[in-house]
C-alpha cells in the first residue's frame, strides 16, 4: 500500500475522534489542533493499531506529533 | 531567563480558583493526634478515618508496637546504609523470611517503599528491545518504572483481555515480554480478571508481574491477594507489594519463584542506591506480616464492612465506582472537582475523613471521594459513616 492510500485510511479513522471537525493537514497536531487528551490518544492509537495490525509503543508515540508524522510512522511500521 | 515553573501555571491557577471559594485545602490536612487505626484529631475535631489504606488496622497492634520498640533499643534508629553494604540487619532478613512464608514463594526482596519496588523491578527486568504490556489505569509507580527503563511500552484499555491479547500477538518474534497488572485498582476499587489475563499472557510467552498492594492481608484465603483468590498465584512470576497498607508501616517488596531472582539485589538500582529501612520498621513489618497469616476473622469483618458501606451509600443514591463491592475500597463519583471538594469539606466538618482524588491520578478525568475501610471499623462506626455521608451529601448538593 502506498503512502496516499495509508493516509486515506488514517483520515477515515480520525473522523470519529475529530469532534470539532478540524480540517486535517500534514501539519495538524493531535495535542494542539485536534485537542486529543490522553484517553482519546489511547483509543485512537488502538484504532490505528487494529486497522493496520501494528504496535505503536508509547516510546514511538512520543515522536509523533502531527498527522504527517503518523502517516510516515504507519508506512514504516508496515514495512 | 525563562521561569522553569511556568509549566505549573495552569495547576496553580486551578488551585487558587478552588481555594478562593473558601473551601478547606483538601491536600493540606494535618492529623494532630492519632487515637487508633480508625480515629484521629483533625482541626481539633474527633474524626473517623475512612481514607488510610490501613485495611487490617495493624498500626496500633500491641505486638507490632512492642517489636518496633525492642528493635529501636537493640539496633538503633536507622541503618545509614544500602542493603548491599552496611544496611542489611538481622531484621531485614527476618522480614524477607516472613514474606516468603506469607506468599509461599522462594525469594523475597524488600525495598524502602512500594513505589521503589515497582520502579526498580520493572525498569530492571524489562530492558532495551523488550516489551511491557500494561493496563492503562496502572499506578504511577508502574508508569514511572516503565519510563525509567528502556523497554517498549504498550498500554491497553483497562481490564480489556482482548485488547491485551491483540497487543501481545503483535510483538515481534523473540522479543522479551512483561505483562504488568494490578490485583485491585485503587481509584475505583475494582479487581482484575487475573485468571483469564494471566492465561492469555502465558499463552503468548510473557512473564507476569502483579501489583497486589491493595489486596494483601485481605483478599484470598490466606490474604495473598487477588491472584490467590482466583487460584493463579503460582502462575505469577513477580508479586509486588507494600508495607504501607495492610502491614501498617512503610516499605515495599517483590516476591518471586524465579530461580535467578537473587541477582536483582546487585542490578536493581532503586534497591542498591538508597538507604535500607530502619530496624524498627522492618521489625514492625515482620511481626505484622506473621499476624496477618492468621487473620481470617478480621478479613471476614472487613468484607462485612465493605458490603455494608457499599450497600448503604448505594441506597442513599450515590454513584459508586463498582456495582458490587470488590475490595476494601469504595469509590464515590463526584460531578466535578468543585462539588467534590465541597463534599469532602462537608464530610470533614461532620467528622469523617476520605481521600479526594482527581486527575491525573483518576481515570477518565473523574473526581472521586475514595473510601478505604479498615477491619477495625466497628459495625456501629460504619452506620455512623453512612449517616455522615447522607448529611454531607445534602449540604454539598450532591444528593
Amino acid at each position: 500500500m502506498d503512502r496516499a492510500a495509508t493516509a486515506d485510511r488514517i483520515a477515515a479513522l480520525i473522523a470519529p475522534f475529530n469532534k470539532k471537525g478540524v480540517e486535517i493537514t500534514e501539519a495538524s497536531t493531535f495535542a494542539g489542533d485536534l485537542e486529543f487528551d490522553s484517553l482519546t490518544v489511547m483509543d485512537f492509537v488502538a484504532a490505528i493499531e487494529d486497522e493496520f495490525d501494528i504496535i505503536i509503543s508509547m516510546n514511538q508515540q512520543a515522536e509523533i506529533e502531527t498527522y504527517g508524522q503518523l502517516v510516515d510512522a504507519v508506512v514504516k511500521l508496515r514495512g | 531567563m525563562s521561569d522553569l515553573f511556568s509549566k505549573f501555571d495552569p495547576l496553580i491557577q486551578q488551585r487558587e480558583a478552588l481555594l478562593s471559594t473558601g473551601v478547606t485545602d483538601p491536600f493540606g490536612l494535618v492529623m494532630e493526634r492519632v487515637i487508633s487505626p480508625t480515629v484521629a484529631m483533625c482541626n481539633g475535631r474527633e474524626t473517623i478515618l475512612l481514607g488510610t489504606y490501613n485495611y487490617m488496622g495493624m498500626t496500633f497492634d500491641p505486638d507490632v508496637i512492642a517489636a518496633g520498640k525492642q528493635a529501636l533499643d537493640d539496633f538503633g534508629s536507622g541503618t545509614t546504609g544500602s542493603r548491599v553494604l552496611n544496611g542489611t540487619y538481622a531484621g531485614h532478613r527476618a522480614v524477607e523470611e516472613a514474606l516468603k512464608e506469607f506468599y509461599g514463594m522462594g525469594h523475597a526482596m524488600v525495598f524502602s517503599t512500594g513505589y521503589q519496588a515497582n520502579l526498580g523491578i520493572i525498569s530492571t527486568i524489562a530492558g532495551k528491545g523488550d516489551y511491557i504490556v500494561l493496563d492503562i489505569d496502572s499506578h504511577a509507580s508502574i508508569w514511572d518504572g516503565c519510563k525509567m527503563g528502556d523497554a517498549e511500552v504498550v498500554p491497553f484499555r483497562h481490564n480489556d483481555i482482548e485488547a491485551m491479547e491483540k497487543r501481545l500477538k503483535r510483538i515481534p518474534e523473540g522479543a522479551g515480554k512483561l505483562v504488568v497488572l494490578e490485583g485491585v485498582y485503587s481509584m475505583m476499587g475494582d479487581i482484575a480478571p487475573l485468571r483469564a489475563m494471566i492465561r492469555v499472557a502465558k499463552d503468548n510467552g510473557a512473564m507476569v508481574l502483579v501489583d497486589e498492594a491493595h489486596s494483601m492481608g485481605f483478599i484470598g484465603p490466606n490474604g495473598r491477594g487477588v491472584a490467590e483468590d482466583q487460584g493463579v498465584l503460582d502462575e505469577v512470576d513477580f508479586v509486588i507489594g507494600t508495607f504501607s497498607k495492610s502491614v501498617g508501616t512503610v516499605g515495599g517488596f517483590c516476591v518471586s519463584n524465579h530461580p535467578k531472582f537473587e541477582i536483582m539485589r546487585l542490578v536493581c538500582r532503586p534497591y542498591v542506591f538508597t538507604a535500607s529501612l530502619p530496624p524498627s520498621v522492618v521489625a514492625t513489618a515482620a511481626t505484622s506480616i506473621r499476624k496477618l497469616m492468621h487473620a481470617g476473622d478480621k478479613r471476614a469483618h472487613l468484607w462485612e464492612n465493605s458490603r455494608t458501606l457499599h450497600g448503604g451509600l448505594k441506597a442513599l443514591g450515590f454513584q459508586l465506582g463498582t456495582d458490587e463491592p470488590q475490595s476494601a475500597i469504595i469509590s464515590v463519583l463526584m460531578p466535578d472537582l468543585e462539588r467534590g471538594a465541597a463534599m469532602w469539606e462537608a464530610l470533614l466538618m461532620e467528622g469523617l475523613y476520605v481521600n479526594l482524588a482527581r486527575p491525573p491520578a483518576t481515570p477518565a478525568g473523574m473526581t472521586l471521594l475514595r473510601c478505604s475501610l479498615c477491619a477495625e471499623h466497628t459495625a456501629e462506626q460504619v452506620e455512623t459513616i453512612i449517616g455522615r455521608f447522607e448529611r454531607a451529601g445534602k449540604i454539598a448538593g450532591i444528593l
